[in-house]
C-alpha cells in the first residue's frame, strides 16, 4: 500500500486504489461491527448480566452524558496537563543527560552503570516509593511521569550522537568549528532522527506511566475515572474510560508517526 | 587520557558509592528523617530477616511462578495470532484492525475490566500478565512473517511444500529475529504486569504486594527491598533473554 502511494498520480490507478482501501477498511470493520452486535444481542437477551456486561447503547449514552456535562473534558483535561508537564520535565532533562552522554565519555563512563541499575526498575515499581517520600498530590504524578520519560529520551539520544559518523566530526574539527557551532550544525542535526525516537518513546512511556499513577495515587484524572467507577461497578463509565484512553493513545501515537515521516522526508530531500 | 577498564570501572562506581555514602550519613547524621531514610545496615538486616524468617522467598516464588506461566500463555498465543496474521492476507485483513485498536489501549487499563471478569484472585492476575506478553509476541511475529522473502516462499511452493511446511520452513525461521525480539519485550512487559497485577488485586503473596503492604505500614526499608528485588529480577530477564537471543540467532552471524 505504502509504494501505491509514491506512484505517479493516475485518475484510474487512484479510483482503483480507493476502492481497495474502502473494501479494506470495510473488511476491518467487519469484526468489531460483529463483535458489537454480539454485544447488544447478549445483553438485550439477558445472556450476561448487567454487573459483567452492561449494553453497548449504555455505554454509548453514558459517554455521551459525560462529554455533555464536561466531565471528560475535565478529566481528560487534567490528565492531558499532567502528561504534558511530567513530559517536558523528564524529556527535558533526558535530552540534555543524552547530549552529555553522547559527547562525553568520561561522563559516560561516570554516569551509564548507575543510570542502568536505576532503569532496571520499572516505573510502576517506583510509584509506592515515591508515594512515601512526595505524598500522593500533584508532584508525585509529575516525577513519576518524568522518569518515565527521561530514560528512553537519554538512551536515544547518547546512541543518536554516537553514531554520527567519524568522518563528520573530522570534516567539522578541520573546518575549525567552535564547540557550539559543531554541536548546532552537526551533532544536533545529526542525532535528530533518534531523538525522534526518543521522544515518541517518552511520551508512549508518559502516558502509560499517567494511567499507572492515576489508577494507585488520583482523586480526578482518566486513571481515577477507571478506578472508581471500578470500585462503583459502574461498568458504562469504565468501558468508557477506557474508551477515551485507547482513543488519546491512538492519536498521540499516529501524530508522531506522521511527524515522523515528515522528518524522513527532510532526510531524504536534504 | 587512557580508557582502560580499570578507569571505567573506578568512575563507574564513583557515583554509587558517592550516594551510598551520603545516604548513610544522612541517615546517622539526623539530616534526614530515619523513617524516610533508614540506613543501610537496618537495610541489610531487614532483607536478612525477611529471607530467613519472613515470608520474602515464598512471595518471590510466587512472583516468578505467576509471571512465567503468564508469560507462557501469551507468548504461545501471541505466536499463534501473529502468525495468522502474518501468513494470512485475509486473516489480516480481518482481525489486524481490532487487534492494533485494542492495543492501543495503555495495557494497565485493562485491569479494572479484567477484574470484573475475572475476580481478583490468580486466574485475574494470569490473565493479565498474558495479555502484556500476548501484544508485543503478536506485534513481533506478525511483523517478522510479513517481511519473510518473497522468493523462499515461491522455492517452497515449487518444492511442492505443503502450507505447514512453509510456515515451519520458511515464514518461522526467517521471522525468528522478529520474534525474539518480541518474546524479549514479552518477557520484561509479562513482569512489570505481574508486578501490576499485584499492586491492584492484592490477594495472596508476591512482591507486588510486599511492596504495598510496606507502603501501607510506613515500612520504608520494607517498600526499597521490594524495589530492589523486582529491579535483580527484571535484569536478570532481560540479561537471560540477550543471551539466549545471541545463542539462538548465531547461525546468522556467519
Amino acid at each position: 500500500m505504502s509504494l501505491l502511494a509514491f506512484a505517479p498520480p493516475r485518475s484510474g490507478d487512484f479510483t482503483a486504489a480507493l476502492r481497495v482501501r474502502v473494501r479494506h477498511a470495510a473488511i476491518g470493520l467487519l469484526v468489531p461491527l460483529t463483535l458489537v452486535l454480539v454485544w447488544a444481542l447478549a445483553s438485550a437477551r439477558g445472556w450476561l448480566p448487567e454487573q459483567v456486561l452492561p449494553a453497548p447503547s449504555y455505554v454509548w449514552q453514558n459517554l455521551r452524558d459525560m462529554a455533555a456535562s464536561g466531565e471528560l473534558a475535565q478529566h481528560a483535561g487534567i490528565s492531558a496537563i499532567r502528561v504534558a508537564a511530567g513530559f517536558a520535565v523528564g524529556a527535558g532533562l533526558g535530552l540534555l543527560l543524552g547530549i552529555a552522554i553522547g559527547l562525553s565519555r568520561p561522563v559516560e563512563d561516570y554516569v551509564r552503570p548507575l543510570f542502568t541499575a536505576v532503569a532496571q526498575v520499572p516505573t510502576i515499581g517506583w510509584i509506592p516509593l515515591l508515594m512515601l517520600f512526595l505524598g500522593i498530590g500533584e508532584t508525585l504524578k509529575i516525577v513519576v511521569i518524568a522518569k518515565a520519560a527521561f530514560f528512553p529520551m537519554v538512551v536515544n539520544t547518547a546512541a543518536g550522537i554516537r553514531n554520527i559518523p567519524v568522518s563528520y566530526k573530522e570534516v567539522a574539527a578541520v573546518l575549525r568549528l567552535t564547540r557550539w557551532q559543531s554541536l548546532r550544525r552537526l551533532i544536533l542535526p545529526g542525532a535528530l532522527p533518534s531523538i525522534f525516537t526518543g521522544v515518541r518513546y517518552s511520551l508512549t512511556k508518559a502516558w502509560t506511566a499517567l494511567v499507572a499513577v492515576e489508577l494507585l495515587a488520583s482523586s480526578e484524572g482518566l486513571g481515577y475515572l477507571l478506578v472508581w467507577s471500578r470500585q462503583m461497578f459502574w461498568l458504562d463509565t469504565m468501558l468508557a474510560a477506557m474508551l477515551v484512553i485507547g482513543l488519546v493513545g491512538y492519536v498521540m501515537d499516529a501524530m508522531l508517526a506522521a511527524a515522523e515521516a515528515r522528518l524522513q522526508a527532510w532526510r531524504i530531500d536534504a | 587520557m587512557s580508557r582502560t577498564t580499570a578507569t571505567r570501572i573506578r568512575r563507574g562506581l564513583t557515583l554509587p558509592v558517592l550516594l551510598l555514602l551520603v545516604w548513610e550519613a544522612a541517615s546517622h547524621g539526623g539530616l534526614v528523617d530515619p523513617r524516610f531514610l533508614p540506613p543501610l545496615e537496618r537495610l541489610a538486616d531487614t532483607a536478612w530477616r525477611e529471607a530467613t524468617e519472613g515470608r520474602l522467598l515464598g512471595d518471590l516464588a510466587a512472583s516468578l511462578a505467576r509471571d512465567l506461566v503468564g508469560f507462557a500463555i501469551g507468548t504461545v498465543l501471541g505466536l499463534g495470532f501473529g502468525t495468522l496474521l502474518g501468513v494470512s492476507r485475509g486473516a489480516e485483513r480481518l482481525l489486524g484492525p481490532i487487534f492494533h485498536a485494542a492495543k492501543q489501549v495503555a495495557v494497565l487499563a485493562w485491569i479494572p475490566i479484567i477484574s470484573v471478569w475475572f475476580g481478583f484472585a490468580e486466574t485475574a492476575k494470569i490473565v493479565f500478565v498474558a495479555l502484556a506478553a500476548f501484544i508485543p509476541v503478536a506485534l513481533n511475529t506478525h511483523e517478522g512473517v510479513r517481511s519473510a522473502s518473497v522468493q523462499l516462499v515461491e522455492v517452497g511452493r515449487a518444492l511442492r511444500f505443503s502450507r505447514w511446511q512453509i510456515v515451519r520452513r520458511i515464514f518461522l525461521p526467517s521471522a525468528a529475529p522478529a520474534i525474539l525480539t518480541g518474546v524479549h519485550l514479552a518477557l520484561i512487559y509479562a513482569w512489570l504486569a505481574t508486578v501490576a497485577a499485584e499492586y491492584f488485586m492484592t490477594v495472596g503473596p508476591g512482591i507486588g504486594g510486599l511492596i504495598i503492604a510496606g507502603r501501607e505500614r510506613f515500612q520504608m526499608d520494607l517498600v526499597m527491598l521490594g524495589v530492589v528485588i523486582l529491579g535483580c529480577v527484571g535484569f536478570a530477564l532481560n540479561q537471560g533473554a540477550a543471551a539466549i537471543e545471541t545463542r539462538v540467532l548465531r547461525w546468522r552471524g556467519a
